[in-house]
This record gives C-alpha cells, structure tokens and sequence, in this order.
C-alpha cells in the first residue's frame, strides 16, 4: 500500500492528510515544529466561513470552493452556524452599500439587528449572512491532528527528508525557494477577553481602509483582525495596527475599552498572485499551497483537489500547469 | 506633452498601486490600461525590504515608477521615506505627500514647501501632491520643484474635481508647468474634465483598484483621458445661452 508523506502539519498539511485517510490512503506527517501551534500561521487565523462576506473582495472560485468548507468542517470540528453581521459606522454607509451590491447570500437588516446581536445597540443598518459560519481555528488543527494519529497516522518532529516518495508539500511560506511565485503578506491579530460584551456571531466593520472584523470564541474571548500588509516582516505588530485593530472593538461596543488583551498574533500568509490557492507537482513532489487569508475556507477544496490527484489523476481547477 | 524632469511620458495616465483584490487584478489594469506610471507606497510596506516580492512585482510591470511619502505627517517621516524610496526603485523621482489633517488627508502645505526644499537640494525629483492653492504653487515652484500635482477632492473620496476654477486659474497661472489632478477621480468623467482643463497628466489609484472591476474600469480611465486631452488639443468652442444652428436657416433655396 502506498504511504504518502505529508509536510506541513498547518491546516493544509492536516486537512491534505485527513482527506487523504478519510478515502484509505496510509499517511505519515513530517513537521519539525512539531505538533499545531503558534509556530504556523493558521493558529493566528480567524476561522471565518464566510465565503459570502470574502466574494466581496475575492474572485468566484473562493465562494464556489468556500461553500464546501462549512460541511466538511462540521464532520471534525465544532462548527458554530449563526451567521455573520456586516456593519458600517454612519459614515461610511456608502461602503455598506458598495459591498452588498458586490456579493449575495445576505438579506439587508435594520432595527432588528439589535435582536440578532444586542450588544450592537449602536448600529441601526447591516448585512445579514445567515449561512456563514465560524470555527475555533486552534481546536480544529488540534480536533484534525488527535483523529489522524487516532487513525494511526505517524507523526514526525523532524524535517522531512528530501528523497521521499509521494511527498505532499503543505509547507506555507517555507516552500517559497521551490515556488517563485509565493509571497507573504503579513496579518497582525489580537486576541482579547472582554465578559463585559455579548457577541455571538463574527461581525464585520466597514471602513474606508481597513475591513476589521471581531470572531467570538467562548467566554468572553474575541480574536480581532486582521491586517492586510504587502510585507514580509513577521516580527512585530506596529502600533498603527494595533490601534486600528483596538479602534474597530471600540467603535462595535465602548465596553470593549475595558478588554484585557491576551495575545498578539503576526505571521505572513502564503499566497500567490491572484491571491488564490494551488496545487503543482514540481519535482516529484506535490505542492499545496497559496490559501492567504482562507486557510479554513479553502483548505477542504485544497484538500479534496490533492486527494483527487494524487489518488487518481484527477485534475481540479486548482491544479497548475504541471511542470515536471 | 509637456516633460517631467526630461521624461517624456508615453500617456498621461498614473495609477497607483495599492488596494487592488490582488497583485495579478493590479497587474492586469496596468496591462490592459497602458497606464505609464506606477505610484507605490514604502511606507506601509515595510522598511528593511520586508515588501520586497511586492516590490518586485510593480517593477516587472516595466512602467516608470513613481515612489510615494503616503502616510507621512511630518517633514523628517517624508524625507526619510524619500531616501528609502530611492535606493529601493533606484529612482530620484518622489511623490511628497505630507498629510496635515486626519480625516480629509489635505496636505499640509507648510511642511510640504519645506520638505520639499529639502529633497530638491538633495538631488531628488519631486511631485509634491498639494492644494490648489497659486500662492503655494509658487513657493513649491521656488523650492526647486518642475511639477505640481493640486488635489482634485480628497484622496479615495471619488468626488471629481471640486474646484474646477481654481485648477482652471492654476493652468493659466502656470502655463510652462507639468501639472497633474491627484486624488479625488472617482469616475472617468472626472479624468477627462481634468484633461480638457489642460492638465498634463491624471494620477488616480481608488477609483480603480476598489472598483467591481478594476481592469475595466482602468481602461475606461486611460479611454477618458485620451478623450480629454484630445478634445483640450483639439480647441473646443466656447459655450453660449442660445442656439447655434449648424445649418444655415437664412437663404434656404425651398421652404417645405
């Protein structure tokens, strides 16, 4: 039986390997890093499934592909299905306008928005995407890694060798010397605790420049994000983006002023120049790669296109030219 | 047309580079529009050539690039983004934005002389990115400055131009001056009037990297531009209150 070689144990490399097991196939991951964690930059993501909200600014295939990822997910994970809440500060009405027109899946809200999410008693006008949902992203890499090595699938904390037969490379940024045409671009994201305010659902705040958007986790924890910067320094947050990020809670609800911030998260995406995913097969590897800001979102379609390639030769949209 | 510090440029049309749904839709408008100039921001992208794969991707668009001081507040920010700009694009060309008010981004126009006398000395090229104003004009003019780019509205407000008057006095003020509309373009319309104003050039980024679809909407821009500057080449006639019949109406051989 062939054994296939996963690099990569973010949620490509996972969900590349759960996929892959789900349909029979022996799978082994390597990572030197270890198990998931802070080291891989979907451990910073928001854990939107938001194909709706993302069409805004995206091109079709992340609203085609992303309206699989909420089934698949809700199969290995706790999937929270309420929605998401698009809002825009009275100025910027114009943007609320703007992005309805742009996408679907929505119904205009009003007065009642304060039923949906009372502690968004300032806002009187939204979008409401009723079929969105959201996950935890650290519980879903942690809920995919405990089924595989269940399953008997090995892992390695250790750097895959170069020889390996049937690799998969789900490596991120750390593959760029084989794939010229990667980028980074870097994400900045807070996590805050704030008991104070109720949100359920991930709600979006419409600003000229920066779309910030707060996703609940569970008491009184919110994740806040994200930045989008065509840089490659993962050091450290600035303090414009920190206060930007700060603003938009503040803006939502003034009782987010009292938050304690927990954590501060910067990493790169991978991403490629139309900012959608891949898969190649280079030198006798497979490389998945490229989801940017849709780990969640796109890594099941990833996955499923890997598995249809590497298990039987079929060729997803998302494979590239190949070019061995 | 007009040279900007000796450079012809191919059209009149700079885009900037920022906002765009992604770097191959930037790529694309840039391809499908002509547009001669590429703005780019440094100092949002990093310092310490963190944006470099960005970078490079706006240099292998093979168009003149034009590196920007957006997000600068104060004289020393702007300079030392200039010299980043410099060894970056190897470029001595600087668009000087020094911003003096936070919610309409209006330059302040104090710092902006000053700065720019600064850079000049220094061997820079700069478009200085100001108000309307003639007297400002001059002192730029004076501070060793070949082009001057007056405001159309503020930055990404899409509101055209808002003071057609002014930029008509500017035009007539400066008549051997390169003068560009920066900021404020939302629709093509809007580039074509700055055009027929006689403006040498139009730099815009909003109106086209945050449209549905910012390819066609730069090729509807560059499509403006040429019109205007056609029809401002072209001597239009004068508007008047009443008819002007194109057919003579007196001496018709047959009244029918």
């Amino acid at each position: 039986m062939t054994l296939y070689s996963v690099i990569g144990a973010g949620v490509a490399g996972l969900a590349v390997a759960t996929e892959l097991v789900e349909r029979g196939a022996k799978v082994q991951i390597f990572d030197p890093s270890g198990p998931p964690g802070a080291h891989g930059c979907s451990w910073w993501a928001g854990g939107m499934l938001a194909p709706w909200c993302e069409y805004e600014n995206a091109e079709e295939p992340v609203l085609r592909l992303g309206q699989e990822a909420i089934h698949w997910w809700k199969s290995k994970t706790n999937v929270t299905e309420r929605g998401t809440l698009v809002v825009a500060g009275r100025r910027d009405l114009p943007d609320l306008r703007r992005f309805a027109r742009r996408t679907e899946g929505y119904r205009q809200i009003g007065p009642e928005l304060s039923e949906l999410e009372p502690d968004l008693s300032g806002y009187s006008q939204g979008l409401y995407f009723a079929n969105e949902a959201h996950l935890n992203p650290r519980r879903a890499l942690m809920d995919l890694y405990h089924a595989l090595r269940d399953k008997g699938t090995i892992f390695h904390k250790e750097t895959a060798p170069d020889q390996l037969d049937n690799a998969i490379d789900c490596r991120g940024l750390q593959a760029r010397e084989a794939l010229q045409d990667l980028r980074g671009v870097k994400g900045e994201m807070l996590v805050i605790h704030c008991p104070d305010v109720t949100i359920t659902r991930p709600v979006r705040l419409l600003h000229p420049r920066i779309p910030l958007y707060i996703v609940p986790r569970c008491d009184g924890v919110y994740m806040l994000g994200a930045t989008m910067i065509e840089s490659e320094d993962s050091g450290r947050i600035t303090a414009r983006s920190m206060l930007e990020l700060l603003s938009a809670a503040y803006a939502l609800n003034p009782a987010f002023g009292e938050a304690e911030v927990l954590e501060i998260g910067v990493d790169l995406r991978p991403a490629f120049p139309d900012n959608l995913p891949r898969i190649r097969r280079l030198g006798g590897r497979i490389y998945a790669n490229g989801l940017y800001r849709h780990g969640y979102l796109l890594a099941p379609a990833l996955a499923r296109g890997v598995a249809d390639l590497a298990l039987n030769n079929i060729h997803s949209e998302m494979v590239d030219e190949d070019r061995n | 047309m007009k040279s900007f510090y000796g450079t012809q440029l191919p059209n009149p049309l700079m885009l900037g580079t920022a906002q765009y749904p992604s770097p191959a839709i930037l790529e694309h408008a840039f391809r499908q529009s002509g547009a001669s100039v590429a703005t780019v921001s440094l100092r949002r992208e990093g310092a310490g050539g963190a944006g470099a794969s960005f970078w490079k991707m706006i240099q292998d668009l093979g168009v003149l690039i034009l590196p920007n001081t957006a997000g600068c507040h104060t004289v020393k920010e702007a300079v030392t983004t200039a010299h980043m700009a410099r060894e970056v694009f190897d470029t001595k060309w600087i668009k000087l934005e020094l911003i003096g008010h936070t919610d309409s981004l209006q330059p302040d126009v104090f710092q902006l002389v000053e700065a720019a006398k600064i850079l000049t000395e220094d061997g820079f090229e700069v478009f200085p990115y100001t108000t309307e104003d003639l007297i400002v004009g001059e002192r730029l003019l004076a501070a060793g400055c070949e082009v001057l780019m007056p405001w159309g509205a503020p930055i990404g407000s899409g509101r055209g131009l808002n003071n057609p008057y002014a930029l008509r006095a500017m035009r007539a003020e400066f008549p051997d001056v390169p003068l560009v509309v920066d900021a404020g373009i939302g629709l093509p319309s809007h580039a074509s009037h700055a055009m027929e104003l006689g403006y040498d050039a139009v730099l815009l980024n909003t109106a086209v990297a945050r449209a549905g679809d910012p390819v066609a909407m730069a090729r509807a821009m560059m499509a403006a531009i040429e019109a205007g500057l056609l029809a401002h080449q072209a001597d239009p006639i004068e508007a008047r209150d009443m008819a002007e019949a194109s057919t003579p109406i007196i001496g018709k051989a047959f009244l029918s």
